[in-house]
């Protein structure tokens, strides 16, 4: 008897806590807002991109347990919840976009596309159309994001392969090269010709230069330019602990978030940008003393976020569904760091700049958060500890939208109801 | 009885006394919290897609200690799976560390968290660098 009541009293838990956990999916919303899982199980769904019919894309950072890297996944019945689930494609990379009737993904090396038929489904999965081969990829910084513009151009981010352009990469006490020869084919923004097919370095041209990754970019059709949240350096205490504390290196330097006019050189490898200070300031490897301001040509950022976050997607809110507040702001996802250790990591969240006139008009706000899913205060020491990581973003045609998890494979989709 | 068997037996008698052990796990630590912790984490977990784990790795509790003694030393900054996934940070080389130190290091890790191996010795470190 005591033992059945103990288990009723057990299913009751559980039955609640269930309840309870799949409110909103488990995140954290503003007021009038809720969440749901799209798919789940999916592997690493880096960048999504959606059609104008609603079908999403996903595409995985690393081919899934049946070899699949590109995900298609359809909600044929209209219940939020996608049924229909096709894949195809080998290669690892974090790039999508849907443009017209094609699909463009990225690979760690190369832009390839697809052509979508009148149900978005892809016409040609085996046979992609190369349209960029050949970018540099040497691992670190290798995933390459793409975004587009009206005028039939295509930008893709090429990371650097290194923290801080040091001779010796990662190793203390190495000197920065100068100038850095790494910006002459990667650390920048490059731009290519989106109908355009077999083409390498020779036929884009720089857009951007002095950014050391950067995996968030889209382009704001509202202001007709580009933008780009970069990942910042790492590890300044650990090279230069007579200039650094380990809390100073937990808040440096900041995650930037730039406009981007073509030519512009945002700094990396000589500056990195202090948020206490609002300064760009020179990198230890080039003389730097942590105070030292760096050049003027430099780019200031729009919005400095926490360091070491690791922005992962931008998206200009362009939808009628969300209230007033967020029409042409930006949504912005945030991975979580790991390079505030020891200090407990940060990060996991949606965050939303407003944008007012096509420019910032507000302080930037947690949107979306609990994606870590520890409770009661539980501070997150490795990001593997996270229950999901943020990483892609993509607007629905209803207004809603949707976000993915690398970690562990699920896409949410956040809607608003009056 | 093999002779690297004889050695390692020598060692565990003579060698390593339950009292120095303590030691080097006290060193082996410090020098984890101000070189490695920042990558590889307070848990040893690594960090997904970056930063290799030591926490569970069967490289790190493996019998070749030389490879682990190169990569401390050299670094490393190459593209391999290890347990099943890639890892694609650059590892910072350590060619300042002596060899007492790498062994009290890599007898830290390998008892740490879940961890459970052998010490690893000055001789065998020394031994195992001059092999290479």
């Amino acid at each position: 008897m005591k033992r059945q009541f103990l288990f009723s009293m057990l299913v009751m838990f559980s039955l609640v806590f269930q309840v309870k956990a799949q409110d909103n999916a488990g995140l954290t919303l503003p007021q009038g807002f809720k969440a749901n899982v799209f798919a789940q199980n999916l592997g690493s769904p880096r960048h999504i991109a959606i059609t104008s019919k609603g079908v999403l894309f996903a595409k995985l950072n690393y081919p899934n347990k049946e070899g699949k890297s590109i995900v298609r996944l359809e909600d044929t019945n209209g219940d939020g919840v996608a049924d229909k689930n096709t894949a195809w494609g080998n290669y690892p990379g974090t790039g999508i976009y849907v443009k017209g009737n094609k699909l463009f993904t990225s690979s760690n090396d190369d832009v390839f596309s697809y052509q979508l038929d009148a149900n978005d489904e892809v016409v040609n999965p085996l046979n992609p159309t190369t349209v960029i081969s050949g970018l540099i990829n040497r691992r670190q910084h290798e995933s390459k994001s793409i975004t587009f513009d009206n005028n039939n151009n295509l930008y893709v981010n090429i990371g650097a392969y290194s923290n801080a352009c040091q001779v010796k990469d990662r190793m203390p006490g190495s000197q920065g090269m100068m100038p850095c020869p790494i910006l002459d084919s990667a650390g920048g923004i490059w731009k290519f010709n989106a109908n355009k097919e077999n083409q390498t370095y020779g036929n884009g041209q720089r857009y951007a230069t002095g950014l050391r990754n950067v995996v968030g970019l889209d382009w704001n059709n509202s202001t007709n330019k580009l933008y780009v949240s970069q990942h910042g350096r790492d590890q300044l205490n650990s090279f230069y602990p007579t200039l650094y504390t380990d809390a100073q290196n937990a808040e440096l330097p900041a995650e930037t978030f730039y406009e981007i006019k073509e030519g512009d050189d945002a700094g990396w490898p000589y500056v990195y940008y202090d948020p206490s200070m609002k300064k760009k300031i020179v990198s230890p490897e080039y003389g730097g003393d942590g105070k030292k301001e760096g050049d003027a040509k430099f780019i200031n950022p729009i919005v400095d976020f926490p360091a070491h976050m690791a922005p992962m997607a931008v998206l200009f809110y362009t939808g009628n569904q969300f209230p007033e507040k967020y029409k042409n702001g930006a949504f912005i996802t945030f991975h979580g760091s790991w390079n505030r250790a020891p200090l407990p990591q940060e990060g996991f969240f949606v965050a939303f700049v407003p944008f007012k006139n096509g420019k910032v008009s507000g302080e930037w706000e947690i949107f979306a958060n609990g994606f870590a899913g520890t409770e009661n205060g539980v501070k997150i020491m490795n990001p593997r500890q996270a229950k999901a990581r943020p990483c892609g973003l993509a607007q629905g045609p209803d207004g809603s939208l949707y976000v993915s998890d690398d970690a562990k494979g699920n896409i949410f989709k956040i809607s608003y109801q009056k | 009885m093999g002779r690297k068997a004889f050695m390692f037996l020598v060692l565990g008698l003579i060698g390593i006394s339950s009292k120095t052990v303590a030691q080097n796990l006290v060193n082996g630590k410090k020098i984890y919290e101000t070189r490695c912790l920042v990558c590889h984490q307070a848990d040893g977990g690594g960090v997904p897609n970056m930063n290799a784990p030591l926490d569970g790795s069967t490289n790190v509790v493996g019998n070749d200690i030389s490879r682990m003694v190169k990569i401390i030393k050299k670094g490393y900054n190459e593209r391999v799976a290890l347990d099943g996934s890639y890892y694609s940070n650059a590892m910072t080389p350590n060619p300042d560390l002596t060899d007492a130190a790498i062994a009290d290091v890599l007898s830290y890790i390998r008892n740490s968290w879940s961890n459970k191996a052998s010490m690893v010795t000055i001789a065998q470190v020394k031994k195992q660098v001059v092999k290479k």
